[in-house]
């Protein structure tokens, strides 16, 4: 019995053997019934089909290549790829690519099971009955998940620089180690600023942008949300914060009675300090528009990411006579605030107004690692404009993201 | 009351003058012919010479009078006879011959990552691609990583099925395009469509499955598109696009961008990982340009072209002013 | 405990995001977008947050008679019926065949969506054209040497942008024209800006990310 076994699986593999370099098939969904009866030419088949495992994945997935069947150019229409998980087949179209295109990956595949491919040349213009020529099958192959994405290699380097450097630097602000930061006006104008609110009797406004809590620079606004706060707390100046997101509401919320709280001046707090007004995009700025018209608030603060409705804002801020301190990390909107505001925290400045506001050591110290970050970047770009001028693109890889 | 509202009455005049004339039959009574558009302009040269000579004397218009002459401009040019033409800029350029590379049945994806606010940019772009792509047998998939993206994708579709030759191809909604619909999760959906689309479209617009839907048979994930077009105007978007898209999945992207956004893109322009790059409304235009589907970007041109010279004009009756210091008397 | 949890779940969740990125193998590389669905998850339900204090501050302006009151009504009443027409569509859309959403052609929804939301929305996009133009006129001056260059190079981007600039210098050689200015301008000196502040933002998110993960900066949390 046994034997017999074997012997059917021998035959069926010399069958398979013999059958498979070149097979003209017909696609039935796309045959004209008026035109089966004409002959069509068969393409040649695409040959040297390689499966391999997609490399830096989390495995279900598998890499197919092949090369261009020799008639890609005159006759072939697409490439089939086609799938199964024994030799003998049946196999199934998984994928299609269009003429001159020779890779594929194929997804969603499970990571304990055997698949075999082959890739089929098919010819299949309009109104004509389809031809296509299927490769040998290539297989078995299971996929597999990979513990470290090398692709990602040189990124995880500089993840190391950079966390270490700042992590060392925020060690030698702690053992008291004297750090020079550079002044930054925006950052010192806030004082300033919330002064001339104070001496005016009239509100500060502060923006977090329009973006949720998962973006950082809404998260760096809402940090300094909380030192503007203690110091509207201290003036006992009115603060008001209308926001665009509703968790953005709550996380600021906290901020600023947190700050009032630190200040000792937890009964000048009210919850609808911080309010919330709408998630759209010119909903939101409409609204502050008519609260700064009709409130004209001495200070507007924009801290966070703002996109078409900067200029929109900063300008009414800037017709209301408001003194106003923008920083945002979207570098097209920058123009816009520098154009209708006192002061602009240019990009890395927002994020480092937190550290310089509180003037923490340790907070400072994440400043220089930044800055020796910043260094080696530069020193990285130098060599990199030299490698490339003398022929040795290599290099370009520790730059590069995958 | 006059002196409070004019300018507010003013500025309604005309933006209800601009309005009638949308309605307007053919033949359009109110279109101006060539020489009174040329004596329009010169009427408009003559008011802003005026305004510098007032500027000379010490007299510093208001910002409200910017306004006016802003909004004039902006619409006086729909009321002319006058078309321009523009020069094809390189990233249009780039943007255009990266689809029209694209030989007949290739599949492309198309993003509609913005809303109505910025339709007025990014629709002509959109509707001059979907005209372009049907004519070229371009195979479109539509999502949209914005809620309202697909609503917009479907004007474009509509507009380009208007088109006698396109109508003639008797394309098919599922075989020739397919409207997959708005996912959230921002630039997850691309990370994720990166393995599979089907995960994050299970089915389309209309409720089909994905796997019944023709077209989609073998499309996998990016690796069986062969190019990406983005209309973004903001985030999630182009950036993110590029980021991951080309990036990590190493897909040809090419964008149509607000002019407020387009700025911010030259960096991926310049490095390659953009393929082109068409921004704002003179994008818009030249795109139409290139593909040769005029439309109401490039209507749109004259009224661009105004307002930019009205702005470089009082750019330049600021200066002046700053340059003889007669800055504090106001009017 | 009220603020060393938040600080503990920060802690938690960022290692594993960051460990996330390197390690594609299970179960690191399901984690991210684990996360951002949860992410999305307490973003939707908290949006009724946001809309109830915003009826909540209405009512209170409207109860109290406050400054310009009036409008809270507006407010209120364009909620409540926005509201009660999507649901009202939703709900009629259940009994449809095949089964139509609040937001497909056609319903109420559509109409307010197309002819109200619409056009406000595109009205307050297109005021940025007159900003534009106010802003231009009163900060391109030219103060000083920086002021003078972002002056000259504003003028002729604006200007190479429009077919005015290359009818004004048609008489320059081909590639020396106001568009080829304009583009010179927007490929070097612009892009090389952008990509000094891109760099800048991304150290500056590694290093307040950081701080925030490793709790260093807690001024988000306590002020």
């Amino acid at each position: 019995m046994r034997d017999l076994i074997v012997f059917f699986r021998c035959l069926l593999a010399g069958i398979l053997f013999f059958s498979l370099p070149v097979v003209a098939q017909t696609d039935s969904a796309a045959v004209a019934p008026d035109t089966a009866a004409i002959q069509q030419p068969v393409p040649a088949p695409p040959v040297n089909v390689i499966v391999t495992d997609t490399p830096n994945d989390n495995g279900r997935s598998l890499e197919i290549r092949w090369d261009l069947s020799p008639d890609d150019q005159a006759l072939v229409t697409k490439y089939q790829v086609l799938r199964s998980s024994s030799q003998s087949g049946p196999f199934q179209v998984v994928g299609e690519t269009t003429k001159g295109q020779n890779t594929f990956i194929n997804g969603d595949l499970s990571d304990s099971v055997d698949y075999f491919y082959r890739v089929a040349a098919v010819r299949a213009p309009a109104g004509v009955m389809a031809t296509m020529a299927e490769s040998p099958v290539f297989g078995p192959i299971v996929p597999v998940a990979q513990w470290f994405n090398m692709n990602r290699i040189w990124i995880f380097i500089w993840t190391l620089v950079i966390c270490g450097a700042i992590l060392l630097y925020i060690r030698a602000a702690r053992s008291g180690k004297e750090l020079y930061v550079r002044k930054i006006a925006g950052i010192d104008a806030v004082e300033e600023a919330i002064g001339r609110a104070t001496e005016m009797g009239r509100k500060v406004m502060y923006i977090p942008g329009i973006q949720d809590m998962d973006d950082v620079q809404t998260i760096a606004g809402v940090t300094i949300l909380g030192r503007v706060a203690r110091i509207t707390a201290e003036n006992d100046t009115k603060l008001d914060v209308p926001v665009s997101k509703s968790l953005v509401m709550v996380v600021a919320r906290e901020a600023v009675r947190e700050a009032y709280q630190k200040a000792g001046r937890p009964d000048a707090f009210h919850d609808d300090m911080v309010h919330y007004v709408t998630d759209d995009q010119f909903g939101y700025a409409a609204a502050i528009d008519g609260m700064v018209v009709r409130d004209k608030p001495a200070t507007m603060f924009y801290m966070g990411c703002f996109f078409a409705e900067s200029l929109i804002l900063a300008e009414t801020g800037n017709a209301a006579g408001a003194i106003q301190i923008a920083g945002t990390g979207q570098p097209s909107q920058l123009p816009f605030f520098v154009a209708s505001c006192d002061y602009t925290l240019i990009g890395e400045e927002l994020f480092a107004a937190s550290a310089y506001l509180s003037r923490e050591p340790k907070l400072l110290g994440s400043l220089k690692g930044q800055d020796f970050a910043k260094a080696a970047f530069l020193l990285a770009i130098l060599v990199g404009i030299v490698a490339v001028l003398i022929g040795w693109t290599g290099f370009l890889k520790i730059l590069e993201v995958g | 009351m006059l002196k409070k509202y004019g300018f507010a009455i003013v500025m309604f005049l005309i933006c209800l003058v601009a309005l009638v004339r949308t309605f307007m039959a053919e033949p359009d009574p109110l279109a101006f012919s060539p020489v009174v558009s040329y004596i329009v302009i010169g009427l408009l040269a003559l008011a802003m010479i005026a305004v510098l000579i007032l500027t000379i004397k010490g007299i510093f218009v208001e910002r409200r009078w910017v306004f006016l002459f802003v909004g004039v401009a902006l619409v006086l040019p729909y009321f002319m006879s006058i078309t321009l033409k523009t020069k094809v800029s390189p990233e249009v350029q780039g943007l255009f011959n990266g689809v029209n590379a694209l030989p007949p049945g290739s599949k492309v994806l198309v993003a509609f990552d913005y809303d109505p606010p910025s339709a007025p940019e990014l629709q002509p772009m959109a509707d001059a691609f979907m005209a372009f792509a049907f004519k070229r047998d371009l195979k479109l998939i539509i999502i949209g990583l914005w809620p309202q993206g697909p609503q917009q994708a479907n004007l474009s579709i509509t507009r380009a099925m208007a088109e006698p030759e396109v109508a003639a191809k008797n394309l098919r909604y599922g075989t020739d395009y397919v409207n997959l619909g708005f996912q959230s999760g921002n630039e997850f959906v691309i990370q994720s469509m990166g393995t599979s689309f089907r995960s994050m479209f299970p089915r389309d617009i209309y409720n089909t499955p994905y796997d019944e839907i023709p077209l989609l048979r073998g499309v996998e994930n990016f690796s069986n598109v062969d190019f990406v077009v983005n209309w973004s105007s903001g985030y999630p978007g182009t950036k993110e696009w590029v980021q991951i898209a080309v990036d990590r999945f190493r897909v040809k992207v090419g964008a149509g961008n607000t002019a407020v956004q387009a700025p911010e893109m030259y960096p991926y322009l310049n490095a390659g990982q953009l393929t082109g790059l068409a921004g704002g409304m003179t994008g818009a235009a030249e795109f139409e340009m290139a593909t040769n589907e005029y439309g109401r970007a490039t209507v749109a041109l004259l009224s661009q072209l105004f307002s930019h010279a009205v702005v470089i004009a009082f750019i330049i009756i600021g200066n002046v002013a700053l340059f003889l210091g007669k800055e504090k008397k106001t009017r | 405990m009220k603020r060393e949890v938040p600080i503990i779940i920060t802690l938690v969740v960022g290692i594993v995001f960051i460990l996330s990125y390197f390690i594609p193998h299970a179960p690191f590389g399901e984690l991210e977008t684990f996360y951002n669905e949860w992410f999305s998850i307490v973003a939707s339900f908290a949006i009724w947050l946001g809309a109830l204090n915003l009826m909540k501050l209405s009512f209170i302006r409207i109860s109290r008679k406050q400054h310009d009151w009036q409008l809270s009504w507006v407010i209120v009443i364009c909620f409540l019926v926005i509201v009660a027409v999507g649901f009202y569509d939703g709900y009629a859309g259940l009994s449809n065949n095949p089964q139509t959403s609040f937001r497909d052609p056609g319903t109420n929804f559509d109409w307010l969506y197309t002819y109200i939301y619409t056009p406000l929305s595109s009205t307050m996009f297109a005021i940025l054209a007159f900003f534009v133009a106010s802003a231009s006129y009163r900060a391109f001056r030219a103060r000083n040497t920086a002021a003078t260059l972002l002056l000259l190079a504003g003028f002729l981007v604006m200007l190479g942008r429009v077919p005015l600039g290359d009818i004004l210098t048609s008489y320059l050689p081909e590639g020396w024209r106001a568009s080829d200015w304009a583009s010179w301008i927007m490929n070097f000196p612009h892009t090389a800006g952008q990509r000094a502040i891109k760099i800048g933002v991304a150290l500056g998110i590694v290093s307040t990310s950081l701080r925030i993960i490793l709790g260093i900066e807690r001024s988000h949390l306590e002020g």
